[in-house]
């Protein structure tokens, strides 16, 4: 078979999957949301933990929860790194260093997974295992029970209440996520991927050399990794190791758990406000914008002459794996930097100047095609109420989505929303371009050394987590700088995000006219993808001018 | 006030408390659970697919190592003739130090690099550079990988043969046994594992 033929077959298997999955998964997930018994299992949660499982929350309440939760989150993280060398399983590694540890606590709790460590020589197993991890889980499942809440806010009427963060949080992670990761932990073992607790031991190799065995509980990790859009590699290869990632097979599965969750959650969205035409709107603009994306970088990439270092080898293979190619690290490099995962099968920096550039375009998206579990979702449910404002203006008429009236106080944390992960992105990189000792931690020179920057800042905000991972972040101001940005770029939009759905919460639906723009057909489609594509150009341009642009003009 | 303060800390027990009752469940039951699966199942494949030869363990056939000339049990940093070659790793087949070059693809030091590969591998191999394959110039991604090219290992066929005193029709047909096409036949590329490659060689000769 040649490699386009096998290429293409790679793809549509992948879309195959996926589509087969879009209504159970979501219709799954709408009934895990939606109002029901409890679990024996969850009910010894609720009842050990002291909270109300039948209390529903006001917005501030469920936010000052999902902050609790998160700050707690931090704060045990962070200990646990600091105390690592007094606890089991340590296999020899030593207390991790202050602002490391900082850095990768805020990093895990904020679904970001952005990585200033070596994990096989940072992180003994039971760190990985019981607090990493773990954050992998909760943290998916916090972007999960945010969008939930939003969604409440549009179906529910006049009411100040959207819904537990508890249950919300408990139900995802008990009945969604550890049975799935379970099922495709044991799928990835029989691909090869390692699952045992053994440490650093040492061999003899065939021609008599030494090498350093490693060993760790990875497929359970990595499964996790994937389906939770986290992305942080039990090691510094991440899914390039071969541990984690060991044929062209555990390769697809880890592409499409990336993308599972996210893909499905416009049904589940379809599902609970009552109209399946909704998510399948939501989910063409997601597919449209994933496919370009697709093409773009395949394409990109397997054009070696794009670059001088692809010319002179005859194919753009530096940080790639054999075993992969170009076509499957392409496929994964898309689809990891449009969801928040950040996972890498292959190395970005050394990609194409275009490739390069798209992984960046793709994040400064802001990881909405389709995005991190939950957080993809809401993300384009704000940009398609900025969708329904403008074509609200254009025709003079009080835009309403789903029977909603969006007023200006809607407008008002719709805008913010659009507005706080930018900022971030683009002072943070000022900044660090400004000062001479950070700039000087970039890896290559020229251009193609600002865009190491800028994508350092590009992925904390947005949580994405992937890196051109030539540049040096470990220093003190680097782990400090990127791990507030990642903060930041996490609760500012989550706050948003849930007064928005107390606001509409309040609301009583009006009915729908002639007047009332369908939000369903090609016509919204296309105008929220336009929308999406404008918003982030307008924002970003001379950033990327700067980098990307400059040096594949070079 | 004097009442939201305890609220506050309320708040957080509860929070702490779940996030505990949360890492039980997926920090320790959860990987516990996928290891005695794993192990009970897969032992093999869950404990590093290790190979062995005359029962001693020397190596995996996942993780690439370096098959240099030894010298006093020392690395010469020469590649050894006798052996099929790998890809270059940016950590020295180190597996304690996985990743990948990060250079960019403009970057004169990369341009340089691999120039240099390709005339040195060229001589070593007798080949013309221009048919050197792309993977035999390029560091892989996570500085491990056990695989090269079917066209890299057809390259290094005569060269092997001659060093060993071997047929080179011998040395083609283990290339052929260690091929393997792409999984399901269609997903990710052909390869040639070159771990389980030279350690054939090694029982053959």
């Amino acid at each position: 078979m040649n490699g386009t033929l096998a290429g293409w077959l790679q793809i549509i298997a992948l879309v195959g999957a996926l589509a087969l999955t879009y209504r159970p998964l979501g219709d799954y997930m709408a009934r895990i949301l939606n109002p029901g018994k409890h679990l024996a299992v969850e009910r010894g949660i609720y009842k050990l933990g002291g909270v109300d499982a039948e209390a529903d929350q006001r917005w501030p309440v469920y936010l000052r929860s999902v902050l609790a939760f998160s700050v707690v989150s931090v704060l045990f993280l962070y200990a646990f790194q600091r105390l690592q060398n007094h606890l089991l399983l340590a296999i020899g590694m030593k207390a991790v260093a202050p602002a490391t540890a900082f850095n990768t606590a805020a990093s895990f709790v904020t679904n970001t997974n952005w990585q200033s460590y070596s994990g096989e020589t940072t992180m003994g197993h039971l760190v990985q295992m019981a607090g990493l991890a773990v954050q992998n889980f909760v943290s998916a499942a916090v972007g999960i029970a945010v969008v939930a809440a939003l969604i409440r806010g549009f179906t529910r009427k006049r009411t100040d209440r959207i819904g537990n963060f508890w249950v919300d949080l408990t139900r995802i992670v008990v009945r969604l996520l550890v049975p799935m990761a379970f099922v495709f932990a044991i799928i990835l073992v029989a691909t090869g991927a390692i699952q045992n607790f053994h440490g650093i031991h040492d061999i003899s190799t065939i021609v008599g050399d030494k090498q350093s065995i490693t060993g760790g509980p990875v497929a359970s990790q990595e499964a996790i990794k994937e389906l939770g859009t986290n992305g942080g590699g039990f090691y510094n290869a991440n899914s390039a190791h071969p541990f984690e990632n060991p044929t062209g097979f555990s390769n697809l599965i880890e592409i499409y758990l990336l993308l599972a969750i996210s893909f499905s959650l416009p049904r589940t969205f379809g599902r609970m406000v009552g109209d399946n035409r909704q998510g399948y709107a939501i989910l063409a603009v997601m597919g449209l914008i994933w496919a370009a994306s697709v093409a773009l970088i395949t394409v990109n990439e397997l054009h070696s002459v794009s670059s001088s270092a692809g010319h002179a080898a005859g194919g753009m293979l530096e940080g790639k794996e054999q075993r992969f190619g170009v076509w499957a690290s392409a496929l994964f490099a898309a689809s990891t930097t449009l969801t928040s995962t950040g996972a890498v099968n292959s190395f970005h920096d050394s990609f194409s100047p275009g490739g390069g550039g798209l992984t960046i375009f793709n994040m400064m998206l802001g990881e909405i095609a389709p995005g991190g579990t939950g957080s993809g979702l809401y993300g384009i449910l704000v940009l398609a109420i900025i969708t329904v404002f403008v074509a609200g203006l254009m025709v003079g008429r009080t835009p309403e989505y789903l029977g909603k009236k969006l007023t200006g106080r809607e407008m008002k944390f719709a805008s913010l929303y659009i507005l706080a992960t930018p900022a971030v992105v683009l002072i943070g990189s000022g900044l660090a371009m400004s000062l001479k000792g950070e700039r000087a931690n970039m890896l290559n020179s020229g251009p193609h050394g600002f865009s190491e920057v800028l994508y350092a800042f590009t992925s904390a905000a947005n949580n994405n987590g992937s890196a051109f991972a030539g540049i040096t972040v470990t220093s003190n101001w680097w782990n400090t700088a990127l791990g507030l940005a990642m903060l930041l770029g996490r609760f500012l939009p989550m706050i948003f995000v849930l007064a928005l759905a107390g606001s509409l919460a309040r609301q009583q639906p009006v009915p729908i006219t002639t007047g009332t723009l369908p939000t369903h057909r090609p016509q919204f489609v296309g105008l929220l993808t336009a929308v999406v594509l404008i918003v982030v150009g307008l924002t970003y341009f001379p950033a990327l001018a700067l980098g990307p642009l400059a040096e594949g003009l070079h | 006030m004097s009442r939201t303060v305890p609220a506050a800390i309320r708040n957080h027990l509860a929070a702490l408390r779940i996030l505990l009752l949360l890492t039980v469940i997926t920090g320790i039951i959860y990987p516990l659970a996928v290891t005695g699966v794993a192990q009970a199942a897969f032992s093999h494949k869950a404990n590093g697919s290790l190979v062995k030869d005359n029962g001693h363990v020397v190596g995996s056939s996942l993780i690439g190592q370096s098959f240099d000339l030894m010298k006093n049990g020392k690395d010469t940093g020469h590649p050894d003739p006798k052996f099929f070659q790998p890809r270059f790793s940016a950590g020295g087949y180190d597996p304690t130090a996985s990743g990948a070059s990060n250079l960019g693809p403009n970057n004169p030091d990369l341009i340089k690099s691999i120039k240099d590969r390709k005339a040195a591998i060229a001589a070593f191999d007798g080949v013309n550079p221009k048919d050197v394959p792309a993977d035999a110039v390029t560091a892989s991604g996570s500085g491990l990988d056990p695989d090269i090219s079917r066209a890299y290992a057809d390259e290094q066929v005569d060269r092997v043969a001659k060093a060993r005193g071997l047929d080179p029709a011998a040395v083609a047909k283990l290339v052929a046994q260690n091929t393997h096409s792409r999984s399901l036949g269609f997903l990710g590329e052909r390869y040639v594992n070159v771990v389980q490659l030279n350690l054939a060689l090694t029982k053959t000769a």
